[in-house]
């Protein structure tokens, strides 16, 4: 007897030929923009000189003062929203590179704005390290270079030396997968701009493709740079969030000093990822219309990443509560109960809340299909995962060891000013991505018009039948 | 005693170097705050307001931190101790394996040394300080209008010890144990040795150096000297059995020997419950010295 495994639904839907895909993804680039497109970028714009580009400037002027931070919680907002950034842009790495050695295809359709988010993420993350420090101007110190210094080196045994590696080489690569892979599809724009006889757009596009030609030997050279570049994102998935953790971990502030941390970071990290790529993919394949491509089976796995993630983040909680009990260390046993029922104890609760119980509900189907519940709820994992950074940050370090010396801190209207900036800098960096770059991989997608081979059991009407001929 | 600069005192020569070291007898202890003051004084420590002083952003090196116990809704039965808090030089310090630039080292003598010009910032050191003794220069204090004090004006700036540097705003700052004290010292007594080899490793009498705090505390409660000479007196009060170090458990190994506080008191009248240490800010309890 011949049996087959119950054949998966199509991984894009009313889509016939190669063409209809080249066609709706260049639409919104050689449309004209439209309004509603103007006003937000106008807007991000806005909000990203002002707050983001502003209010630095006015806190480089008077010091680190105009912050709420004090001696005792040396950080706050500042490595709060650096952490989660970077955290952000895990998601964006874990589907280009790691589905992609996996061979999950259906990533071939997000992967393109998820790297755009990441690198734009990481851009957004950069920028905190670089202003929390009291003289940014002096951060060339931190870069190992041959100077007339003497013996004075930078520290190799300091972790906010590692991130500067592991954020420079997170950008790096990922800036490098992320281009590599449109240099195909600038061709195409290319190409379709000359026909259309658009000579500056032909240029530019042109030049940003290399000279791509679509040779048998261009598409093999570029099938095998990606899959190296695959193979070294991978690991950085890992690593970036790791060592980001042991900026905490390899202290020995009580509640920051825990082994758990890499791994509890990287889950969140993905976690917060997938919440930022859902929300965002929500809005655009509304706008740009791209359901086709951005079908309801891709929505619906991304819920259940931040199922899965999202427990995992939650099971991390449970483990440092009982590890600082079973540990019988003291001060550790003090911040966990004073985490959760402390003066930052409702920080706490919208942390467990929207990381933990929140995620929950993608268990139902209705729900995982519903994209408003969907973006709801992203929103909420976005919001949680500010939140466990916050927590783990100010909870730990505003009762530590010395009682005499505990502190409240409170954010200033400048913190949150420049934290609502790197969302105006976020914002129009993908605004324009989305305006002026194929959101999507064109010709990655081509691939999958035809796959699954077999379509799946339940009738779709005529034009699966059409996909059945073939 | 392992530390991370065991390989210094590994060195030949190592024990003919100083190590310095201070104790404070919690028995002769007063609180009465005058070794802040000297500090202040001594180290162009800036004044910085009401209003920084509520945010926690008091500027001094030194502190006088208060603990109370017993029946806090009684005042009759509130016993207070107190313990003198500054950098406590660890001899593993935290502060120091965090920076990313080596603004802040270990020197050979023994200190946790900060160089203001090498500083970027980060505060990462303070966050990682477990005695809260680090400052950071949150804006500019002197030459600013906003803060108008001593720095502000001419004639107060006259108050400024030459010998200190006076920090720009974005670096971190801490005690010293008087460094520029000690180098004076040192010096002094190299160029008044002989021109020998053992010259090269001469050291100051016991007690000819003075720490503004030692200086000024009227009870003789701070002593401070070489650790490697084992007849100084600090060395001797290193070994009294009523010697402890604050927060021992998290191995930090301070050269800072706090000597216990002595009490006549009935078994029921001291509460030391570590329990109920610290569930809320009013309730400190008092940190258990041994």
């Amino acid at each position: 007897m011949h049996v087959e495994a119950q054949v998966r639904a199509k991984l894009l839907t009313n889509t016939e030929q190669y063409s209809q895909i080249t066609d709706d993804i260049a639409r919104p680039i050689e449309a004209a923009p439209n309004k509603e497109w103007l006003f937000w970028t106008t807007i991000s714009a806005i909000v990203m000189t002002v707050c983001c580009f502003g209010l630095i400037g006015y806190l480089l002027w008077e010091g680190i003062g105009v912050w709420g931070l004090n001696t005792e919680v040396g950080w706050g907002f500042d490595i709060t929203n650096f952490v989660f950034w970077v955290g952000i842009g895990h998601a964006g790495t874990l589907i280009s590179a790691v589905l992609l050695l996996f061979r999950q295809t259906w990533r071939n359709s997000i992967n393109r704005s998820a790297e755009a988010m990441t690198i734009f993420a990481v851009l957004c993350a950069a920028i905190f390290p670089g202003i929390h420090a009291g003289r940014t101007w002096d951060l060339i110190w931190f870069a190992p270079i041959p100077n007339t210094r003497g013996t004075l080196w930078a520290n190799f045994n300091s972790p906010l030396l590692w991130d500067v590696f592991a954020i420079t080489t997170y950008l790096t690569v990922s800036l490098v997968f992320w281009y590599l892979g449109m240099i195909p599809d600038f061709a195409t724009l290319r190409d379709r701009f000359t026909r259309k006889g658009k000579d500056v757009a032909a240029g530019i596009y042109g030049a940003l493709s290399f000279g791509w030609e679509g040779s048998a030997r261009n598409w093999s050279r570029y099938e095998i740079i990606s899959l190296i570049l695959a193979g070294l994102c991978t690991p950085l998935v890992l690593s970036v969030h790791s060592i980001v953790s042991m900026d905490f971990a390899t202290s020995v502030v009580p509640g920051w000093h825990t082994t758990i941390f890499p791994p509890y970071f990287v889950a969140g990290a993905i976690f917060s990822g997938f919440g930022m790529v859902q929300t965002l993919l929500i809005v655009m394949r509304r706008i740009y219309k791209l359901e086709n491509y951005i079908t309801m089976e891709h929505m619906e796995n991304m819920a259940k990443v931040v199922i899965a993630t999202g427990t995992t983040v939650g099971l991390a909680y449970m483990t440092e509560f009982f590890v600082a009990w079973y540990s019988g260390s003291f001060f550790e046993r003090y911040v966990f109960i004073n985490r959760a029922f402390g003066d930052y104890a409702w920080a706490y609760w919208i942390m467990f809340s929207c990381n933990v119980l929140s995620p929950q509900l993608f268990w139902s189907k209705k729900i995982r299909t519903s994209m408003t519940a969907t973006f709801i709820l992203s929103i909420f994992v976005n919001i949680g995962m500010w939140f466990e950074r916050f927590v783990i940050i100010v909870t730990s370090l505003h009762h530590d060891y010395v009682p005499a010396r505990w502190a409240n801190y409170t954010p200033t209207w400048v913190e949150f000013g420049i934290f609502l900036g790197t969302f105006g800098l976020f914002f129009t960096c993908f605004f324009l991505f989305s305006k002026f770059l194929p959101v999507i991989n064109m010709f990655e997608v081509k691939t999958l018009l035809h796959r699954p081979k077999k379509p799946s059991g339940i009738p779709e009407g005529k034009k699966d039948e059409a996909v059945h001929a073939h | 005693m392992i530390t991370l600069w065991d390989s210094h005192y590994k060195e030949e020569n190592a024990n003919r170097l100083i190590r310095w070291v201070m104790a404070i007898d919690l028995n002769k202890c007063t609180g009465c705050g005058a070794c802040v003051v000297a500090c202040n004084a001594e180290n162009n420590v800036p004044v910085v307001g009401k209003k920084e002083i509520m945010t926690h952003r008091d500027m001094h090196w030194m502190r006088i931190d208060r603990y109370y116990s017993g029946d806090l809704d009684n005042a009759e039965n509130v016993s207070v101790v107190f313990q003198p808090m500054m950098c406590q030089h660890c001899a593993n310090a935290p502060c120091e394996t965090v920076c990313p630039v080596l603004a802040t080292v270990h020197t050979s003598d023994g200190l946790n040394s900060m160089s203001y010009n090498r500083c970027v910032g980060t505060r990462y050191c303070a966050n990682n300080c477990p005695y809260k003794v680090r400052r950071f220069n949150w804006f500019k204090y002197h030459n600013n209008e906003n803060f108008d004090f001593h720095q502000n004006n001419p004639l107060g700036k006259l108050v400024l010890n030459p010998d200190v540097t006076v920090r720009f705003r974005g670096v971190m700052e801490k005690c010293s144990f008087c460094v520029q004290r000690l180098q004076d010292g040192k010096l002094r007594a190299k160029v008044n040795a002989k021109q020998t080899d053992a010259g090269a490793f001469a050291k100051p009498k016991d007690g000819a150096i003075k720490t503004a705090c030692q200086q000024t505390c009227p009870t003789g409660a701070i002593v401070f000297g070489d650790l490697n000479d084992p007849e100084s007196e600090v060395s001797k009060l290193f070994r009294d059995e009523r010697a402890f170090t604050a927060l021992e458990e998290v191995k930090t190994l301070p050269s800072v020997s706090y000597l216990t506080r002595i009490r006549n008191q009935k078994a029921d009248e001291v509460k030391v419950n570590h329990a109920e240490h610290g569930h809320k800010e009013e309730e400190h309890t008092e940190k258990h010295p041994s």
